[in-house]
């Protein structure tokens, strides 16, 4: 009998079958966001000691109504008004003394906040807030003290704060990590993000 | 002469198509690597608002999701308010906690600490809910929170 050879497996049709897997995969696809504002909630409220008094000044009120109107100071502004607005409040430094700021460039209007380890961001919203309009506001909050913090870094280190905290998180840094860590705490000392956000309010603003 | 007249007769070669496989291949990879399979399909609706000042969420099995939304539009049957959806269902407000105590417990007990809680809630949601949301977290200590977010300008949010 004649030996028989192998038959050659024909390879065209592989193309197909790649560009079947391919489309499959194309469409499943769903890049998911891994991307948000981080943010760390108060403790339960009956552990929160509720007798510490905050000068009226050092207050900084936002308030988002029903209609999703944003009122700072029971006045209201625009949203892309509201950074400049807690810049201006935040970096103020109209304390004298012991508790005068020496870093702040801001107005230094003694009818604003202290020290910005004073000044604190009160957030209330109504239950009919929309939530695109809370983030809103939250971005803009956050971006104010990035800012802020932003500026100091550079005049210190050389070096944004936004760019010390990718470092820090990318594996691949080839600095002192130990160092870093302190530079940020650093910073984040002069800056505080005193963020407080009441229960949502059920009453018509 | 006799040279030129043969090239000239000469038609055009086909193009070799023997690569294409090679070049679909790669895509495939491409594709089959960056394919994050989505452990919870969506019942609600989940269109997130833009924000610009995020961090990245560091580690997959680090985080809890919680999604709330309008019930997208195969299940109309459950109303139009907005609900909150645990693992594949809708569930109450109640449930979160013994949710996310699951969740906890599930996870290794080095990583317990550093569980970040994210909240997947469409742009449409009134904040009554995911104020609801928080005092629940609040209540049971999970006070780190993410609110997911699409990367953009916040003025995109306000049209």
């Amino acid at each position: 009998m004649a030996r028989r050879l192998a038959p050659e497996v024909n390879a065209g049709s592989m193309a197909d079958i790649a560009f079947l897997l391919l489309i499959f995969f194309l469409v499943s696809t769903t890049i998911e966001t891994d991307y948000g504002i981080s943010r760390k909630l108060p403790p339960p409220p009956d552990e929160v000691k509720s007798d510490i008094i905050v000068k009226e000044k050092n207050l900084f009120r936002v308030e988002l109504n029903q209609a999703n109107e944003l009122f700072v100071e029971k006045k209201p502004l625009r949203f892309e008004e509201l950074k400049a607005a807690a810049i201006a409040f935040l970096d103020n430094g109209g304390g004298l003394e012991k508790e005068h700021c020496g870093y702040c460039q801001g107005a230094r209007d003694p009818k604003s906040s202290d020290n910005p380890n004073k000044a604190i961001i009160s957030l209330i919203n109504s239950r009919e807030t929309n939530y695109e309009t809370y983030i809103t506001v939250q971005n803009e909050l956050i971006s104010a003290y990035n800012e802020l913090r932003n500026r100091e870094a550079l005049r210190i280190y050389g070096i944004s704060f936004t760019e010390m905290q990718v470092q820090l998180k990318d594996a691949n840094h080839s600095g002192d990590k130990k160092k870093l860590r302190e530079r940020i705490k650093e910073i984040q000392l002069l800056y505080p993000e005193k963020l407080s956000e009441a229960e949502p309010v059920t009453a018509e603003l | 002469m006799s040279i030129f007249k043969k090239k000239q007769k000469a038609e055009l070669p086909a193009i070799s198509t023997a690569s294409l496989p090679d070049i679909v291949f790669m895509l495939l990879f491409f594709f089959m690597v960056a394919t994050v399979m989505r452990n919870d399909t969506l019942i609600v609706k989940n269109e997130l608002p833009y924000a610009d000042q995020i961090e990245k969420l560091d580690r997959k099995n680090m985080v809890i999701h919680i999604y709330a939304g309008k019930p997208s539009s195969r299940y109309k049957n459950v109303g139009t308010e907005a609900k909150i959806q645990l693992n594949d269902k809708f569930a109450p407000i109640q449930e979160i906690k013994s949710f996310v105590l699951e969740e906890i417990k599930s996870k290794p007990e080095e990583l317990r600490p550093f569980l970040t809680t994210a909240l997947k809630v469409d742009k449409d949601t009134k904040m009554g809910l995911v104020g609801d949301i928080k005092k629940e977290l609040r209540a049971i200590h999970m006070l780190k929170i993410n609110y997911t977010t699409k990367t953009g300008q916040v003025s995109n949010n306000l049209q």
